[in-house]
């Protein structure tokens, strides 16, 4: 059980570099864990990706083998996924040294990543001309796993070709005849392959398919969506049944059956800010969704094995909550699913929302970003962690939250009152700010650290130990060693495995 | 109905919110804590170019691209919903196109029109109806027909009387601001400043229907200073206000010091839109409804300050339930000025000439400067022209 307050260190007085190289490593870390290039509320997916984009290269230039380690630290997909191909566009920078670690980083992060996001990146390694030794091996080893391999190549058809041909892949078993001229009008000893074939001229055949390839094959035939929807169920995925759960409500009348109890908590949570309207007059579903959410978050509170004290929580649910239409309400998603994780995780627990609001399952994001309020509000029940999930734009009144903060650190106790430590604030930010390279802080005295799931806020808070004055760069390299043991050594590590969905 | 009078502006009954910054343009919300909800005003959506022919009365007409009117309804305390008919209602036939006459105004029957079966609501055209007000001001041209003046400007007045205006739309930013405002649960009102000038404040009487008129804004008119200010400042301050830490000795001071500067920022505010609510204005009656009183306004019109024309609906006792301003550009104020002073001279060049201290040809170029050279004769433009080249 490790504890989520950091303990004060006495560190001796770091040296100019040193201080930089915390900082850069920091930003990044926060950068990796908030930004997925998609358009945020205030900015759009363009600055997004050409920020993130300049962040990658100007650390990679810099501190090579530390960008590698980063992939150790659970951040993000998109993030994983750029890392892995910068590193394997700029191969010949690698010091001999450390060429090993990084291999096998990149090898575990391609294998930890989900299937499409790893295709993906090999098939952008091929558009963009990327073909050194070590990427063939990479690519080899990856598309001839034996386990997957077939599924694979119909369902990531495209992207699997062009890997595959562009590390020229001798292609196993029927996987030439599927992949070049003629195989239509031949028979295939493959199951998959075979329906594959049949699918472009019988609709039956369709239903043997992966859900999207089926998709697409079914508007072919004008297989009427009911009918489609019913037969294609035993084909889908968790992930896909809970995206079409609107969809079969509406052809099949009711919903497909998903166990929403396994889903992490974040991505539930983004399906429930989706529904708070037919949530309202649904008791009955939302109570149901409402205890998957907490099994949910147990589930997840219960794997990371860190002890939370009395904290209290600000979360915002203005209207810049309502994130995008590429990250549909995602800000809002997040601090209810933090709402839900850490009343789960700590002994004691408070949540204070910008609003009030009656039933945080029927929350939607509405209003100015008030957060000099609940911060007060929080400070009142006199908590040991202090967590802000906010975009950190503070507008009702501007600027002030920071102020309250910073003042609120430094006063001391009332005489008479029990003496005790102004609590530690950390500010959880899922928006990533393209000015700034990082997500944006509501003030520079208090720690910021970007999210993306609820269910990295353990780790987020060991970072925010290093991100306040008190750790030095030694410690923050040791951390990051040692997570790349535990990336590199357990397949199975729920941390790592976890994120991200 | 009242005779015209001359009052402040009074945002009565409304309270002003820290402001939100985005760009070059400040918003400043305005809050209404307690909304009886008796009176609602609704979007109506006019043709679908937007091109507008508004017959103001049996001899004038009113051109100008109005893409949509709003709906004042009067709801009865006690009788929950008021009547939910749409207004302007009609059948057509199936072979009826909306877009058949494309490119020809579309013809609506006076600024504010009421309904025949619904006696407790009107049809408005929202600030058209305080342009129209300016335009009409001294419109009917010279009443002492001096020797100056063309027969036109004596038989047809000032008419064709034009001014030109900015759609929001034009407004660099605007979009994105409006986009990106943070709507307040009990907001009913916004103060739009560009580059901290006042452009426009905006009042409905329920959150609700601001809520649902706030995207409209991108299709009102602004003045051209407020245009001119989007292009040149690509962002403003935010402003801050600092609390001192060392005043501060306990959470409870702590939130009195935070509720100390959500009053500076209102006193802000009453700052920025001085020019507005701080002058007195003078108020036209348009039309009542029950307790609500629909008036139009025009400020004095000195070249020296801000001026803003706008419409307000007031109920009996005082609070505002409606308000829309457009702030004048400075040529704009200067036209309206020298009308004014000829008016005040019984359009005696010469008088006039002697109010504003200057000569009858430099009046003359002025007029004609102003755009008003069609009224005079074309020998008197030329020999004041002559005589500024001598």
């Amino acid at each position: 059980m490790t504890s989520a307050i950091p303990k004060k260190s006495a560190a001796p007085t770091p040296t100019a570099r040193e201080r930089v190289e915390r900082e850069d490593l920091l930003m990044f870390i926060n950068a990796c864990f908030s930004c997925t290039g998609q358009r945020e509320f205030y900015s759009d997916g363009f600055g997004q990706s050409v920020s993130i984009d300049f962040l990658h290269r100007y650390i990679l230039g810099n501190y090579r083998l530390l960008y590698a380690r980063t992939l150790a630290c659970g951040v993000n997909h998109f993030n994983q996924a750029m890392i892995a191909l910068q590193l394997l566009r700029t191969g010949k920078d690698t010091a001999p040294a450390h060429r090993a670690e990084e291999n096998a980083l990149i090898t575990r992060a391609l294998e930890t990543l989900p299937p499409h996001r790893a295709l993906h990146l090999l098939e952008r390694l091929a558009k963009q001309g990327i073909n050194n030794r070590r990427t063939r091996a990479l690519t080899r080893a990856f598309l001839s796993q034996k386990k997957d391999r077939d599924f694979r190549a119909v369902k990531y058809r495209r992207a699997f070709r062009k890997a595959a041909a562009h590390v020229h892949l001798p292609f196993a078993g029927e996987l030439g005849a599927f992949f070049t001229k003629g195989w239509q009008d031949r028979r295939f000893q493959t199951p998959l392959f075979e329906s594959f074939r049949q699918a472009h001229y019988a609709a039956a055949a369709v239903y043997a398919l992966p859900f999207s390839i089926a998709e697409g094959l079914a508007a072919k035939h004008k297989i009427p969506h009911a009918v489609f929807l019913q037969k294609i169920a035993p084909q889908l995925t968790q992930n896909e049944r809970l995206r079409l759960q609107e969809v079969s409500a509406e052809h099949l009348g009711e919903r497909y059956a998903i166990d929403a109890t396994r889903l992490p908590p974040t991505q539930l949570a983004s399906y429930i800010v989706s529904q708070t309207e037919a949530l309202r007059s649904d008791a009955e579903r939302k109570e149901l969704l409402r205890h998957a959410l907490e099994v949910s978050a147990r589930r997840a509170a219960g794997r990371m094995q860190t002890s939370f004290p009395n904290v209290a929580c600000v979360l915002d649910r203005s209207f810049s909550s309502s994130g995008s239409n590429e990250k549909r309400k995602r800000p809002l998603a997040v601090a209810l699913a933090t709402s839900f994780y850490l009343r789960a995780a700590a002994r004691a627990y408070q949540a204070f929302w910008t609003a009030p609001v009656d039933d945080e399952l029927l929350v939607f994001p509405r209003g100015p970003t008030n957060l000099a309020n609940p911060i007060l509000d929080a400070l009142d029940t006199e908590p040991d962690l202090l967590l802000i999930v906010s975009d950190g734009f503070d507008n009702d009144p501007p600027g002030v939250a920071a102020q309250v903060l910073e003042i609120a650190q430094t006063l001391k106790p009332q005489p008479g009152a029990e003496k005790r430590k102004p609590p530690f604030v950390v500010h959880l930010n899922p928006v990533y700010d393209v000015e700034g390279y990082a997500p944006k802080a509501l003030s520079a005295k208090i720690t910021t650290m970007g999210i993306r799931d609820a269910e990295d806020i353990p780790t987020l808070l060991l970072f925010a130990r290093f991100a306040s004055e008190d750790a030095s760069l030694e410690e923050l390299l040791n951390h990051l060693l040692v997570r790349v043991k535990t990336f590199l050594g357990n397949a199975t590590t729920a941390e790592t495995t976890e994120v991200d969905g | 109905m009242r005779a015209p009078y001359s009052d402040l502006v009074r945002l009565s009954g409304l309270r002003l919110a820290p402001p939100q910054v985005l760009g070059a343009v400040r918003l400043i919300p305005i809050c209404r804590d307690e909304a009886p909800g008796d009176l609602r005003i609704h979007r109506q959506a006019l043709s679908k170019e937007g091109l507008q022919r508004v017959n103001v009365d049996h001899q004038r007409f009113y051109h100008s691209y109005i893409p949509h009117a709003l709906v004042v309804q009067g709801i009865a305390q006690g009788t929950g919903e008021g009547d939910e008919a749409a207004f302007g209602a009609r059948f057509v036939d199936a072979s009826f196109k909306e877009g058949k006459h494309r490119g020809c105004p579309s013809i609506s029957h006076r600024m504010v029109k009421g309904d025949k079966n619904a006696p407790n609501r009107f049809r408005m055209l929202p600030l058209h109806l305080a342009m129209e007000g300016f335009l009409a001001y001294q419109m009917r041209g010279p009443e002492i027909m001096w020797s100056e003046y063309t027969k036109d400007a004596a038989t047809q007045g000032l008419s064709p009387r034009v001014e030109t205006s900015f759609s929001g739309t034009w407004l660099p930013g605007w979009r994105e601001a409006l986009a990106l405002f943070e709507v307040h649960p009990q907001q009913v009102g916004v103060m739009v400043l560009v580059a901290d000038a006042l452009a426009s404040v905006f009042v409905t009487s329920h959150p609700d229907d601001y809520w649902s008129l706030h995207r409209s804004l991108i299709e009102d008119f602004y003045g051209a200073l407020i245009y001119e200010y989007g292009l040149l400042y690509p962002s403003v301050a935010i402003g801050e206000t600092r609390i001192d830490p060392t005043k501060v000795k306990s959470v409870a001071e702590l939130r009195a010091a935070v509720a100390q500067t959500r009053r500076d920022w209102t006193e802000f505010g009453e700052l920025l839109s001085a020019g507005l609510l701080q002058r007195e204005v003078r108020f036209e009656t348009v039309r009542t409804l029950g307790a609500f009183t629909l008036e139009r306004f025009i400020a004095d019109l000195d070249p020296n300050e801000e001026c803003h024309i706008g419409e307000r609906i007031v109920r009996e006792d005082g609070t505002l339930e409606y308000l829309k301003t457009f702030r004048l550009s400075a040529a704009q104020v200067r036209r309206g000025h020298l009308l004014k002073q000829l008016a005040a001279a019984d359009w005696s060049l010469e008088a006039c000439a002697e109010l504003l201290r200057c000569t009858k040809d430099e009046l003359v170029r002025r007029l004609s400067n102003a755009g008003f050279g069609y009224i005079l004769k074309p020998h008197v433009l030329a020999a004041a022209q002559a005589g500024q080249r001598s």
